[in-house]
């Protein structure tokens, strides 16, 4: 197991590399000129150079880039050229709300998805299984944001039970906190149930199908034990890899939702720098955003390790 | 108390049927034996001809919605067909256990091999903590396994395919059970780990005089281990007799080529074995009359048109067969 994870971590440390250097060459490679965009069309050669040589934009991209990733490395990523803000600053300003979001939101998708899938599962073809079968398609269909209207429509203007829009950090007022998030939580949740639900449900299928079910069964094992100690762990693999990659998705696929219920997520930073060509604060966002996934795909590495030990060696 | 009175599982007319695509399966049809306490039942039959169906029907683990099973299963006077399903399983894995025939899909791939023995041991003794794991231990040095306790913290994968049996059997002994069911046990092991592993079984029936149904797919196997023996052929049974009795004298065409496919200990050297030619009937549509009847050098129209019953070729009516046209008995008995 440890040799395991050493190997992880080191694959984990050259991939960041790897992503680091991606992020930073994905900007400087676009097309546009920031000072330009600065200054506008009007302003003289001089101008455009000074502001330039003003934002290191003169030297060559090798120099530009060891100078960024040195700072990368050490968490600084440059100031924004337009609001002159540290762009780690506005991120670590932002993150929070969309981790919470994102890890509110994949918890409650799971939470609903493991017992759905696992009963359906073993009541594979019966009314039930036909009912979520067909809810599945349904919200599959359903684009994220006609969800979010619906709810808040629904809770929020109707029932009147959560607010509709805004945030309150959670050290303020964990109550008031949740209540903002619930609602674009329950949205994200049920865009990503169906298939989770239905990836569970079709490898736990096959795991009942099983002779180790059966000798579970031969022992006079019940029914629940059977699934939720013997069938669900090696059904599992799929569900963690999609649940990964929807997590990771969410850094920066909230943005609909996070639009819709005015959350001040990443997402919604990472739009606006873009149409303002806010080159730092949008390579900043992009790194950090790569760090996430990549660290996320870390995390679901060491998860495979727990769920079978095979993995392990 | 021994052999007195009722034996211990007496199955009559025991059908069940899947539900296919194409139809009505009949992976076992119409069959009926009994064994009694401390014997061995053996059940040969080739690949298809619905032993692990049959095996299965007994402890009522096959799926309710895809199968329907007609008959009667009476076990210590219970008929299992009619017993609750909390009920069975209180007498699964503790009155009637089972063995499967390959461990390494048997046993639970992410599960230590402690934790896979003991959870049975608390289910039905209510053995938890430092108990279950003394009784593991001594389980598995019951079933000659080397190094019980380090095994319990190992994983299937970690161990071999025959230790891996080992622990197949630990788990179906772990409640003392009265009857043990082992499927093919050994078809999925090594030749010489197969004589250890039915060495073994022989041993733990002996000493808790327990009862057993051990199938195969081999004479040979079920010789040097049984009491009696039932061939089942497409969900049948074609021949059934004390062991002795059917290898001295069979009487079915199935039961003799399935003799002459088995290498003989007193064959001559490199004596060809003669596999038995053809394929199994569909079991969905199975031929109306005798189901060996497309693979049989002795057909005829009856055979065609009739199904033979189960009748006595001996005095005592234990050696029962069904053919039309049976094989003469070399030693032309009573
Ligand atoms: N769950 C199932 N659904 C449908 N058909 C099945 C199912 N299980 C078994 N069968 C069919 O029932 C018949 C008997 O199968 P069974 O597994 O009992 O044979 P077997 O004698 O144990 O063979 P083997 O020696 O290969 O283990 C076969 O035709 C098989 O295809
Ligand atoms: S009944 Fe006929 S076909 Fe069937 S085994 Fe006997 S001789 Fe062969
Ligand atoms: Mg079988």
């Amino acid at each position: 197991m440890t040799s395991y994870v050493l190997r992880k971590l080191l694959r984990l440390g050259l991939v960041l590399l790897v992503v680091a250097a991606a992020s930073f060459l994905l900007m400087n490679l676009l097309p546009g000129d920031v000072a330009l965009a600065l200054l506008g069309n009007e302003a003289t050669p001089e101008a455009v150079a000074q502001v330039r040589a003003e934002l290191g934009l003169d030297q060559p991209l090798l120099m530009r880039y060891l100078h960024w990733l040195g700072g990368f490395l050490c968490g600084d990523l440059g100031r924004s050229y337009i609001t002159q803000v540290p762009v780690m600053e506005s991120i670590l300003d932002r993150l929070p709300v969309t981790i919470e979001l994102m890890l509110l939101s994949q918890g409650l998708a799971l939470l609903i998805a493991v017992p759905t899938g696992v009963l359906c599962a073993y009541k594979a073809g019966s009314r039930i299984d036909q009912l979520a079968n067909a809810v599945g398609l349904f919200l599959l269909a359903a684009p994220v944001f006609i969800l979010a209207i619906l709810l808040m429509f629904l809770f929020a203007l109707k029932l009147r039970w959560l607010p509709s829009t805004g945030y309150v950090p959670f050290m303020t007022d964990p109550v008031r906190n949740l209540a903002h998030l619930a609602l674009p939580a329950l949205a994200i949740a049920l865009a990503e149930w169906p298939s989770l639900f239905a990836v569970l449900r079709g490898d736990m299928i096959k795991t009942l199908q099983q002779d180790y079910i059966a000798l579970a069964k031969a022992k006079g094992l019940g029914p629940a034990f059977i699934l939720f100690r013997h069938a669900l762990r090696p059904s599992s693999f799929t569900l963690v890899t999609l649940s990964g990659l929807q997590i990771a998705a969410t850094i920066a696929g909230a943005l609909v939702v996070e639009t819709i219920f005015g959350l001040p997520g990443i997402g919604r930073m990472l739009t606006g720098a873009v149409y303002n060509r806010d080159m730092m604060l949008v390579q900043g966002c992009v790194a950090v955003i790569s760090v996430g996934y990549v660290l996320i795909n870390f995390g679901v590495d060491l998860i495979y390790a727990l769920l079978d030990p095979r993995v392990r060696q | 108390m021994m052999d007195a009175g009722l034996p211990l599982l007496e199955v009559t007319d025991l059908a069940t049927h899947f539900h296919t695509q194409r139809g009505l399966l009949r992976a076992v049809d119409g069959v009926s034996f009994s064994v009694r306490r401390g014997q061995t039942l053996g059940i040969v039959g080739e690949s298809g001809s619905g032993k692990s169906a049959l095996a299965r029907t007994i402890i009522r683990i096959l799926s309710k919605r895809h199968t329907t099973t007609t008959g009667r299963i009476t076990f210590e006077g219970r008929d299992l067909l009619t017993v609750s399903e909390p009920d069975m399983r209180d007498i699964r894995g503790r009155d009637i256990a089972m063995v499967f025939q390959d461990p390494t899909s048997s046993l639970n791939p992410v599960k230590q091999v402690g934790v896979q023995i003991e959870e049975v041991l608390a289910r039905h003794l209510g053995l938890r903590g430092r108990a279950a794991q003394t009784r593991a231990i001594e389980l598995l040095t019951s079933v000659g396994m080397p190094l019980p306790q380090e095994r319990l913290h190992q994983y299937p994968h970690q161990l071999s395919g025959g230790m891996r049996q080992r622990v197949a059997i630990a788990i179906a002994l772990a409640c003392e059970p009265k009857l043990l069911i082992a499927d093919e046990p050994t078809t999925a092991l090594d030749v010489t780990i197969q004589a250890q592993i039915l060495d073994l079984l022989h041993r733990r029936q002996k000493a808790h005089h327990m009862a057993m149904i051990l199938i195969s797919h081999d004479l040979g196997v079920v010789a040097g281990y049984t009491d009696t023996v039932a061939v089942m052929y497409a969900g049948q049974i074609v021949e059934q007799a004390s062991t002795r009795s059917l290898f001295r004298n069979c009487r079915m065409p199935y039961t003799a080529a399935l003799m002459r496919s088995a290498p003989n200990l007193s064959d001559p050297p490199h004596t060809r074995l003669r596999a038995i030619t053809g394929r199994p009937p569909d079991m969905v549509l199975p031929p109306p009359g005798c189901r060996f009847e497309p693979r049989c050098d002795d057909a005829t129209d009856i055979c065609r048109n009739r199904r033979p019953a189960l009748s006595a070729s001996d005095a005592d009516g234990t050696h029962r067969y069904a053919c039309w046209h049976p094989v003469a008995s070399p030693g032309a008995s009573a």
